[in-house]
């Protein structure tokens, strides 16, 4: 068996493990992060992509509302490339308490979130497709973050520390050496196994976190999976976050995000945090919920729905039932207090837009148990392509591609990606999976949902990497089951029409099905 | 209405029809195409800084709406970005000009052979181009010194034709008041000929040049003036004619769906306006058109230009001309003729224009004929220029088969 040395371990590739790893390099150790699947693809890469101004919490849980409020400021800082300037506005419609705007306002300043009334006109002129309906409009920093760029941009910036992240390597056993954690057993894609030597260990798998916990034989708390399914809309129905103000619930927030909208989301606790089924009751609230804020939303095109799982934190004693009461405050579990055990902490709750301090904070803790306390500087250093601190805009593919409009082939076409930008994306991803080229590039995700880029993908990664045509065509089949089952759930309307005419040209012309790989 | 257009976006499979069809994106590679410029690059636009430049080589043909079998409505995307690109960059003052027929008209009737002597002169030209961006051999049209308007006034009494009941409004635009009478002539006698009476109010530009060149609110002043003087014939019940396709569509569906206008004035005038050859195919399926027609023995191509394409009428203008003894009517596959309004005068769009039109010139050239015809007036004159034979409005012929006849 294959063995790796790293200082620091770190299990979990979403924000909160990129952090982690990000902050442990910017200290001075070397991190090695693995992740079972690719970076951000569970509950990270499963959100609507709100950055919070903390107005969601400034009433019931005014501590999160400030954490997210401070970490605003920071992640406008450090990460701007990822961040798209959209501002939020909580309006009350009709179907809310209109008392509780008045609360929100008092929230908002204890918790020190900049709150500015504006009249409702200017609102609906800045939003023409906003309810009419609304009665009151504040507005609150809140943002839209892109999750991949953010965590990709945490992993670019700690290998610039001499940090490593390794995908697809999945945790199958914790090595303890009596009472110290001294590693991890984990199986990457081939099904090879690795063992991971490491002089402390950082379990920040979220959702997750009970099961690799339980690995290295520490328990008594659970994570609650709250799972909550989003949809995005085919196009932005409004660029500002909208939000309704009242005490936080389903389909309460409107999220332009690059160039589509999400709407979202659901609570509903699950057994499992891999369990991401999608009700059809669940999209019909949705859409309703979506019809409340823009009137004519389900005329909208749904592009895809998806599910992702908060991972909420619940001690064995706590009586709470419903996981919306539970805190979303993130949790740091030192199991050398806990269960006397050394070299590893857990790291778990919490919320994408904390994710940095959840870092901070679990470093520290390390830092405090291997006495060897050092300095934080996550706060003050940009992330790889954010140091001009200009923000993401919405029309800066466009503003690209005019650029290259004459000398470069577009094989995404609504997502604006050439040829050139797609192959690096190959070369440098090193990976056959189409899917992750998604993640990396967006390809795909526009309102085709591949219907026209993937099968010149297919070819193009067939021709650089040298895969066989078996392996090609594997890597579209998977891409396009992988894009069904966002899909099946909202076949309605605009997008069953381009369902259809996607299905005629991979199952009618390209006999997708049929194929040998 | 802005939202619907907008939301159209969403119709769009990709199937690229749009671009197929296409005639700016298969003449130059300035133009990436409608699907491009129109749904995809739509997307990503938002009150930011406008980013896509190659928006501005759409002509504004609108055939791509035409042919989109989802519903997309490309064109008027296209329009409506452009105008906030415009917005934001400000407008040069040759497209300000040249968006404004009516008033450099009114200042060159008095002069109107000096004005059209200086505009024949390639000197000049060379240096208007220069100054102005319109390019010198662009086609432009000669004033004349009695405008329509003042021809009717003139009229005696005993020359207009008084009906009891069917009475019809001319809305004939700026090109047939400052540049064609004579067609307007033919029109109300053609009218007259089918037993209207016909009104011809005083009437202004209908801001279609503004609207192209992305001068929204200068447009809406000019459309809300001319539905306001309009509105009372149309309440009245009176059908609007028009022999100028692209204003007509302007009023019928255009000024409502390109720039917003919902006003009650707007929308009755909508109701009651027709293309002219419209309105007699309707007599002509009543069985109420005179079709005492004289022989005019001619070959003439008909190219039917964007705009007339664009109200959904059919080819009402060929319905016509076959009843006509000895008239061999040749119509045109070409779709357009490159000039699209005001695009082909500018100096950056010329040869695009000219490039767009080739098939057609070329088709036109090929059939020898000594005349052709086209309903749209910036049409007939890209026509003309590019290929050096005269085109006539359909109802010229009409006129000439009616005259023959007596």
């Amino acid at each position: 068996m294959k063995t790796i040395e790293a200082e620091v371990l770190v299990i979990g590739g979403g924000a909160t493990g990129a952090g982690v790893l990000r902050d442990v390099c910017m200290r001075g150790y070397g991190g090695l992060l693995v992740e079972r699947s690719d970076l951000a693809t569970g509950t990270s890469g499963r959100f609507h992509g709100l950055l919070h101004s903390g107005g969601r919490y400034a009433v019931k849980d005014p501590s999160s509302a400030k954490e997210c409020m401070d970490e605003n400021r920071v992640l406008r800082r450090i990460a701007a490339d990822c961040i798209e300037d959209t501002s939020g506005y909580f309006v009350t419609t009709e179907k809310d308490d209109p008392s509780y705007s008045d609360l929100f306002v008092d929230g908002c300043r204890r918790a020190g979130i900049p709150v500015e009334e504006i009249s409702v006109s200017a609102a609906l002129n800045a939003e023409p497709r906003l309810s009419p309906r609304i009665s009151r409009v504040l507005q609150v920093p809140d943002a839209a973050i892109d999750a991949w760029k953010t965590v990709w941009g945490c992993v670019r910036s700690a290998s610039d520390h001499g940090g490593r992240a390794l995908p697809y390597h999945k945790v199958t056993g914790i090595l303890r050496e009596g009472d110290i954690v001294v590693g991890a057993v984990v199986e990457d894609r081939a099904g090879d196994e690795v063992r991971i030597r490491a002089g402390f260990t950082i379990n920040a798998s979220g959702a997750w976190a009970a099961q690799i916990a339980a690995l290295a034989g520490c328990g008594g708390f659970t994570i609650l999976p709250g799972r909550g399914i989003m949809i995005a809309m085919g196009h932005r129905l409004v660029d500002t976050v909208i939000n309704r103000c009242q005490m936080p619930t389903d389909g309460d927030i409107l999220v332009p995000i690059r160039t589509v909208s999400v709407i979202g989301t659901t609570d509903e606790e699950a057994s499992d945090p891999d369990d991401l089924r999608i009700l059809q009751d669940e999209v019909d609230r949705m859409l309703a919920d979506g019809e409340t804020l823009v009137p004519g939303f389900r005329q909208v095109r749904a592009l895809r729905v998806w599910a992702g799982v908060r991972p909420l934190f619940k001690d064995e004693k706590a009586e709470s039932s419903s996981t919306r009461e539970v805190s979303r405050s993130h949790r740091l579990l030192d199991h050398h207090d806990r269960d006397g055990v050394e070299g590893f902490i857990t790291i778990t709750g919490g919320k994408f837009t904390t994710f940095r301090r959840m870092a901070q904070d679990s470093v520290d803790i390390m830092g405090a148990q291997l006495k060897d306390e050092r300095a934080c500087h996550t706060h003050e250093e940009a992330l790889p392509d954010s140091e001009e601190r200009t923000y993401y805009k919405l029309g800066s593919r466009l503003a690209a591609r005019e650029e290259r409009l004459h000398d470069e082939q577009i094989i995404c076409e609504c997502e604006l990606i050439g040829r050139r930008a797609l192959e690096n994306a190959m070369q440098r991803r090193g990976s056959s999976d189409l899917d992750d080229i998604r993640r990396t590039l967006r390809l795909g995700m526009g309102p085709c949902q591949g219907g026209f880029c993937i099968y010149r993908s297919a070819g193009i990664l067939h021709s650089l990497q040298r895969i066989d045509a078996a392996s090609a065509t594997a890597s579209l089949r998977d891409f396009l089951q992988e894009r069904w089952k966002g899909l099946h759930p909202i076949l309605y309307g605009d997008g069953l029409r381009q369902a259809r005419l996607d299905d005629w040209i991979f199952q009618g012309l390209l006999n997708v099905e049929q194929l040998q790989s | 209405m802005t939202i619907d257009i907008r939301a159209s976006l969403d119709h769009c499979v990709k199937c690229t029809i749009c671009e197929t069809h296409c005639p700016v994106s298969a003449a130059t590679p300035l133009f990436p195409g409608p699907k491009y410029v129109g749904p995809q690059a739509e997307r990503f636009r938002s009150e930011e800084a406008s980013v896509d430049d190659s928006l501005d080589y759409c002509s504004g043909c609108g055939i791509c709406s035409q042919v989109c079998p989802q519903g997309v409505k490309i064109a008027e995307i296209n329009s409506r970005a452009r105008a906030r690109m415009k917005a934001q960059r400000g407008v040069p003052l040759r497209d300000r000009v040249i968006a404004r027929p009516s008033v450099s008209a009114r200042l060159a009737t008095p002069v109107a052979p000096l004005a059209n002597a200086a505009l024949a002169n390639p000197v000049l030209r060379c240096l208007v181009e220069a100054v102005m961006g319109v390019h010198r051999k662009a086609p432009l049209p000669r004033f004349t010194s009695r405008p329509f308007q003042t021809r009717q006034r003139q009229r005696s009494a005993a020359d207009s034709f008084r009906a009891k009941s069917a009475k019809v409004v001319y809305f004939h635009g700026c090109g047939v008041n400052f540049f064609e009478p004579r067609l307007g002539e033919m029109a109300v006698a053609v009218l007259e000929r089918n037993g209207f009476e016909v009104i011809v109010p005083p009437q202004d530009c209908c801001g279609l040049p503004l609207q192209s060149n992305g001068l929204f609110s200068e447009a809406r002043t000019y459309v809300r003036r001319l539905a306001s003087n309009l509105a009372p014939y149309a309440r009245a019940g009176l059908p609007i004619v028009s022999t100028s396709t692209s204003c007509s569509l302007m009023l019928k569906r255009e000024a409502h769906e390109i720039l917003g206008e919902d006003s009650e004035e707007l929308a009755v005038v909508s109701e009651q306006m027709f293309d002219i050859c419209e309105l007699l195919a309707d007599l002509l399926g009543r069985g109420e058109l005179d079709r005492r027609f004289g022989e005019v023995s001619l070959t003439v191509p008909y190219h039917a230009p964007c705009q007339q394409r664009g109200h959904g009428i059919g080819s009402p203008a060929l319905d016509l001309l076959e009843l006509i003894p000895g008239l061999e009517v040749v119509e045109q596959e070409a779709q357009c003729c490159g000039i699209a309004g005001t695009y082909g005068l500018k100096k950056e769009k010329y040869d695009i224009a000219m490039a767009v039109g080739r098939p057609l010139f070329e088709s036109i050239s090929e059939l020898g004929a000594s005349i052709a015809a086209c309903d749209s007036e910036t049409c007939r004159w890209q026509i003309a220029h590019a290929t050096g034979v005269p085109v006539v409005h359909p109802i010229e012929l009409l006129h000439r088969a009616y005259v023959g006849e007596q």
